[in-house]
């Protein structure tokens, strides 16, 4: 005979239950409230955390000998809560835990805030949250927090850097929409951008030539990180053999999907307007296919 | 030691949630097929363990009595724990030798409260308690301790709710699935009753479960004073019941979670040829207060029908398996 009549029915002791603490409890809650954390020692000179009246093993009386523990202490066995109920000490997800407090013999129970559940393991060095408000309570610790082992250095200085002598020559190049390189004699190579030595022989670079805007990729990058640099994710950065140079530069590849970028592709820079050029390599937007049959590239 | 027996054991068919029935509409068919099965009416001394939290009402057991007919007064014992440890005291109390016969019974409706924070409210008032500490979080703080494998827990949920289905009286739940793991018991409402006799009334019956030995031992409350990969309690309680004496046919245990199983094989001493929890055991069917005492009767029960011939029944009560009881039955003396 199902029935729909049900009540909602409460039991509470409304402003709480009374209860004393007993001489050795109330030191412990006491202690607590100044934010120390004591244990008691046994007969056998062990230090129970938090401390009992009598010794769990022996059934004898605790000593009158109360030793100060911890802060900190180190997590024996833990289990994550992933959905807190109302009456934890946290509303955000949080460990319980063993904590064997530095100097105690046994292990206090208590939540740490780790946030996550892969910052919590065994082994891990905790130290107590107190509240700002104590008033002798178990929860006079908010929660247990692991021990500081990492900080964040930010690093921030600013300089005035110019481009040289070589640089400012090739940069003069690029205002006026042309590629400076610079042969070497003795090596018959051409090095981009200008330089005014030899990195091969140190022999002094005496001829400027001029390469041409157009190359080929001989190796790339897909990049899914974003850069001021870049105009987009994904971007492609290549390393590109202009023709008429021996080394290559590197340089972004736009105008095509990125995953369509392959090694041998032939490409032409793409410059920005004359009017808005200046003396920076912004003035090349990126390299843009040709549409050339791809180039053989030497082994 | 005075011989004493199972003569008669019942339980409800266990709900997974609440039928509308009262704690003694509950218990009123149980009682009535025992006293059916014993063939007794009356009982020298009669034992109850439940738990005022689950209902939320004070003295709640003493209406449970009104299922009883206890007019005239009767001699009458309850405890605040499970009714295995009830059946411990009516154990004790057949000791003295002046009564033949005792009836033993516990119920519980979990299904009427949060079961895992009613059992914060067990635990100790300065230490625990004022954590909110819930059944769950510390029977996970045990799992841990333990390190068990996890494919082996779900192979013994997977054996227990298979069994389960095949137990009349156990809830009937699927296989284990990652949303509905099983290795928790499930919340229960249910009853159930065992009926010991000694003396003159053992040659009344054809065939009995004897308790043989039953002994509980218990641990320190506070969980940080314990070594929770471990049971001493249960491993001396088996020892002081003769768990070890003779071959274990079945051993029906008071696993409310699955990683209990595996420490309490251990503390038990059990051979690896031991039925566990045929019956499905609680994570089959939890009737908090009558799981530990559905234990005895299910042990008792494979006796008395002759599929075994010696059984291990064991009860706990307490965070992480703090009390423990464990009884020996035997179809011999």
């Amino acid at each position: 005979m199902p029935s729909d009549l049900s009540a909602r029915h409460i039991l509470e002791f409304p402003g709480g239950y009374t209860r004393t603490t007993g001489p050795v409890i109330g030191r412990f809650l006491t202690e607590l409230r100044d934010g120390r954390i004591v244990g008691v020692r046994t007969a056998d000179g062990r230090t129970l955390v938090p401390p009992l009246e009598y010794d769990p093993h022996t059934g004898d009386p605790v000593t009158g000998e109360y030793v100060q523990v911890g802060p900190a202490g180190t997590v024996a066995e833990w289990t994550w809560v992933t959905a807190p109920r109302a009456a934890h000490p946290l509303d955000r997800p949080f460990a319980w835990a063993m904590i064997r407090l530095d100097g105690a013999d046994t292990a206090l129970v208590h939540a740490v805030d780790t946030g996550h559940p892969k910052a919590i393991r065994a082994g891990l060095r905790v130290w107590p949250r107190w509240r700002a408000e104590r008033v002798g309570q178990i929860t006079d610790i908010e929660c247990f927090v692991p021990e500081v082992t990492m900080i964040v250095s930010p690093v921030r200085t600013e300089y005035t850097v110019t481009p040289g002598r070589a640089l400012t020559r090739f940069l003069e190049g690029v205002r006026d929409g042309i590629l400076l390189g610079g042969r070497c004699a003795t090596c018959d190579k051409v090095y981009l951008p200008y330089r005014i030595s030899c990195p091969e022989c140190g022999s002094p670079i005496e001829e400027e030539r001029q390469v041409s805007d157009t190359g080929t990729v001989t190796t790339f990058a897909i990049n899914n990180l974003p850069d001021p640099r870049a105009p987009e994710v994904p971007f492609v950065s290549a390393y590109i053999l202009l023709d008429g140079a021996d080394t290559p530069m590197i340089a972004l590849v736009g105008g095509v999907p990125a995953h369509e970028v392959r090694q041998g592709m032939r490409v032409r820079a793409v410059w920005v307007p004359e009017a808005e050029r200046t003396l920076s390599m912004t003035n090349i937007t990126w390299f843009a296919p040709t549409g050339e049959p791809d180039a053989e590239l030497e082994a | 030691m005075r011989a004493v027996a199972v003569a008669a054991f019942a339980q409800t068919v266990h709900t997974g949630h609440d039928t509308g029935l009262s704690e003694p509409e509950l218990l009123l068919p149980v009682l009535a097929e025992v006293r059916a099965k014993s063939g007794l009416r009356a009982f020298g001394f009669t034992c109850s363990g439940s738990c005022d939290y689950l209902a939320g009402a004070p003295f709640s057991f003493v209406s449970a009595l009104d299922a009883l007919g206890a007019w005239p007064p009767i001699s009458e014992s309850h405890v605040e724990m499970d009714a295995a440890f009830a059946l411990y005291e009516a154990w004790v109390r057949l000791q003295h030798g002046d009564v033949d016969s005792a009836l033993v019974y516990g119920f519980g409706k979990s299904s009427l409260g949060d079961l895992r924070e009613i059992m914060t409210l067990q635990l100790d008032p300065y230490y625990l308690a004022p954590l909110g500490l819930d059944q769950l979080s510390y029977a996970g703080l045990q799992a841990a301790a333990l390190g068990a494998d996890r494919a082996e827990l779900d192979a013994i949920v997977r054996r227990c709710r298979a069994d389960g289905r095949r137990n009349p009286y156990a809830l009937d739940l699927p296989d284990p699935t990652e949303q509905d793991d099983g290795h928790a018991a499930p919340i229960t409402d249910g009853a159930a009753a065992v009926v010991l006799v000694a003396g003159d009334l053992l040659r009344e019956y054809p065939r009995l479960a004897y308790l043989t030995g039953i002994a509980h031992r218990i641990e320190p409350h506070y969980l940080g004073m314990r070594d929770l990969a471990r049971s001493p309690s249960a491993a001396d309680a088996a020892t002081a019941a003769g768990v070890g004496k003779g071959r274990v046919d079945v051993a029906e245990l008071h696993t409310q979670f699955s990683h209990e199983e595996l420490i309490l094989r251990e503390a038990l001493g059990l051979p690896p040829d031991t039925l566990i929890n045929p019956s499905g055991g609680p994570l089959a069917a939890n009737p908090v207060m009558a799981t530990g005492l559905i234990r005895v009767g299910e042990a008792a029960q494979r006796i008395l029908d002759g599929t075994a011939g010696r059984a291990v029944a064991h009860a706990t009560g307490g965070p992480c398996l703090q009390q423990n009881l464990v009884a020996v039955l035997s179809e011999e003396a």
